[in-house]
């Protein structure tokens, strides 16, 4: 009898345990509510949100941050398209293609890939590709929206491509046997029966990297530029969310307006990824793969 | 009849060809960016790299000297990281896998630690801020730095250990549980040593990522300049990534300091790269040596 209230006191101290995250979770919410929210008493929810002007230390101050949510999604938008095919192909090379031997380096590959802190990524952006660009097209400077989609897809590259990988091992072997044994190819296999198999993985993938990319913060404050304005070609600075708080934090006075604009910022930033992850959650629950394996 | 046969069967390899090729250089580029990357940080760090460089502090407003303070300022953080996040992490993990039964609470369980994966790095400096720095009144100190950096890495270690625990086969608990020992000692005694090499290994890995992680420190931890050493858990320190940003961007002369910079970036990438890589070999060598 006294084993079993040990076991059960022990099961609820470990659901405590289990729960952290979920509360550490709320704390995020809570704190940036907190230090943020108070902004909203002076400026007013819409003209935060569709401001054209960011301008937080002029007289009087103006915290608009359209620019730097567009900011934001042009880099996340470019460096999924560059992102998107390498990943999912070396997905299918890893999964599919390569031998044995060839599949183990590439994944460690990846992973080491993964491990490069984003402040060295950063660094190079700036010192060898802005300097580049900067030369190549004869642009004002390098540090611009190509320059900081390439090296974030570098960091959402790794993502996409192991969770499309563990996307592509879940398919069943009897679909693809069955595949075979029609005689199709193992293109067709691949493209016709693999890939629509693992659609909802894939799709994961995608959206966990982009998430990776929109609040991917330290490629952006180095290598975007830093111009909280509207965009008009690829070689212009922007000025994302990200890059926005980790530079002017530092300067903002304690619980004056610019802090509080630059919490309310990672409010927005917070509900955005939250946003994104909650879909990946969704279509992985939603549409499981069908076959004997699923995810 | 036969030949046009004969051609759209070719037709069929050609294609196949194609995509094997474009396939097999989508890999070789992801490949070559690591190389490249590599090759040229460790070329341009190398000549920097010296026994003072590693064990001096920086002088002339940082652009003489050498990266100390830094240095274990990042293994302090680290340590505070992995203290927190490991033991968080691995405990949730266990009622995650061993004692949760499916429904609503464990999705919503589930939920939140994906969620929470997801969370910038930026957003999780702001948390720390708000929360440990200004709310608990922490003070800017390795403290706070270190609770942001491990709920940081807290997601990751659950998933890898959530992992390690489900590659432990059935039958061991069965077999233990048939002698009649309790759920938790079996969980203790039998699934979590078949289980700690693999919870280990896939942790190592969310540990060189709060070794390296920079927006999740500035707000909470990271001193742009000290030469002196912390000596409590509520001092600032200085940490190698913020090194590197603020001499690159913000340095005194940023042209002129190059040298450290690449020097800190291969200090930082080889003890980041490190730890990961000596992960990432023991897994392999463990999977060779697999007794089940």
């Amino acid at each position: 009898m006294t084993r079993r209230i040990k076991e059960n006191i022990i099961k609820y101290v470990l659901f405590l345990f289990a729960l952290v995250s979920v509360l550490v979770l709320a704390l995020i919410v809570f704190s940036l509510f907190r230090e943020g929210l108070p902004i909203f008493q002076k400026v007013s929810l819409r003209d935060f949100l569709l401001g054209m002007e960011w301008y937080p230390t002029s007289e009087p101050p103006l915290f608009g941050i359209f620019p730097l949510i567009v900011g934001s999604f042009i880099v996340t938008f470019f460096s999924t398209l560059i992102a998107v095919p390498l990943g999912v192909l070396s997905a299918i090379y890893i999964a599919e293609i390569a031998p044995g031997s060839i599949k183990e380096i590439l994944k460690s590959l990846i992973e080491l890939l993964a491990g490069i802190p984003s402040v060295v990524l950063g660094f190079f952006g700036m010192i060898v590709v802005a300097p580049w660009l900067q030369e190549t097209f004869d642009l004002p400077t390098g540090l611009n929206i190509i320059n900081a989609s390439v090296i974030l897809a570098i960091m959402a590259i790794p993502t996409i491509s192991s969770i499309s990988e563990d996307a592509l091992y879940a398919v069943s072997r009897e679909f693809k046997e069955a595949s075979y044994a029609l005689g199709a190819t193992k293109f067709e296999t691949i493209t016709r029966v693999i890939m629509p198999s693992a659609l909802s993985g894939i799709s994961t993938a995608v959206i966990l990297g982009m998430s990776r990319a929109i609040g991917e913060t330290m490629v952006v404050l180095m290598v975007a530029g830093g111009a909280a304005a509207i965009p008009e070609s690829l070689f212009d600075s922007v000025r994302p969310m990200p890059a926005s708080i980790a530079a002017e934090m530092g300067e903002a006075p304690y619980r004056g307006l610019h802090y509080q604009a630059l919490f309310a910022t990672g409010i927005v930033l917070f509900v955005l990824t939250l946003i994104f992850n909650l879909i990946a959650d969704y279509v992985s629950h939603k549409f499981r793969q069908s076959g004997s394996a699923t995810l | 009849m036969i030949e046009t046969k004969i051609r759209a069967m070719k037709w069929r390899y050609f294609r196949q060809h194609a995509f094997f090729g474009i396939v097999r250089l989508s890999a070789l580029i992801i490949a070559a960016a690591l190389g490249g990357l590599l090759f040229y940080i460790i070329v341009n760090g190398i000549g920097a790299i010296s026994w003072d460089f590693i064990t001096k502090p920086p002088t002339d407003s940082m652009t003489k000297g050498g990266i100390m303070p830094a240095i274990v300022g990042t293994i302090y953080l680290t340590v505070g990281a992995i203290a927190i996040g490991l033991p968080l992490g691995v405990v949730s993990a266990i009622y995650l896998t061993e004692y949760a039964r499916q429904g609503r609470i464990i999705r919503i369980i589930k939920i939140g630690i994906n969620c929470l994966a997801g969370v910038p790095s930026v957003v999780f400096g702001l948390f720390g801020l708000g929360f440990f720095v200004v709310f608990l009144k922490f003070g800017s100190s390795i403290l706070a730095g270190s609770l942001t950096l491990g709920f940081l890495i807290m997601p990751t270690i659950i998933g890898a250990a959530e992992e390690a625990l489900k590659a432990v086969p059935q039958t061991f608990r069965e077999a233990s549980l048939a002698l009649g020992v309790s759920k938790w000692q079996t969980t203790l005694r039998i699934v979590l040593p078949a289980a700690l090499p693999g919870i280990l290994t896939g942790s190592i890995l969310g540990i060189g990522r709060a070794a390296g992680e920079t927006a999740p420190i500035m707000f909470t931890a990271a001193a742009y300049f000290t030469t002196k050493l912390p000596g409590s858990l509520f001092d600032e320190v200085m940490a190698l990534p913020y090194h590197i940003y603020v001499l690159a961007t913000a340095g005194t002369n940023i042209e002129q300091t190059r040298p450290l910079q690449y020097g800190t970036v291969l200090v930082l990438v080889a003890l980041v790269l490190g730890i990961d890589l000596i992960a990432i070999v023991i897994r392999s060598y463990m999977r060779k040596q697999k007794r089940w």
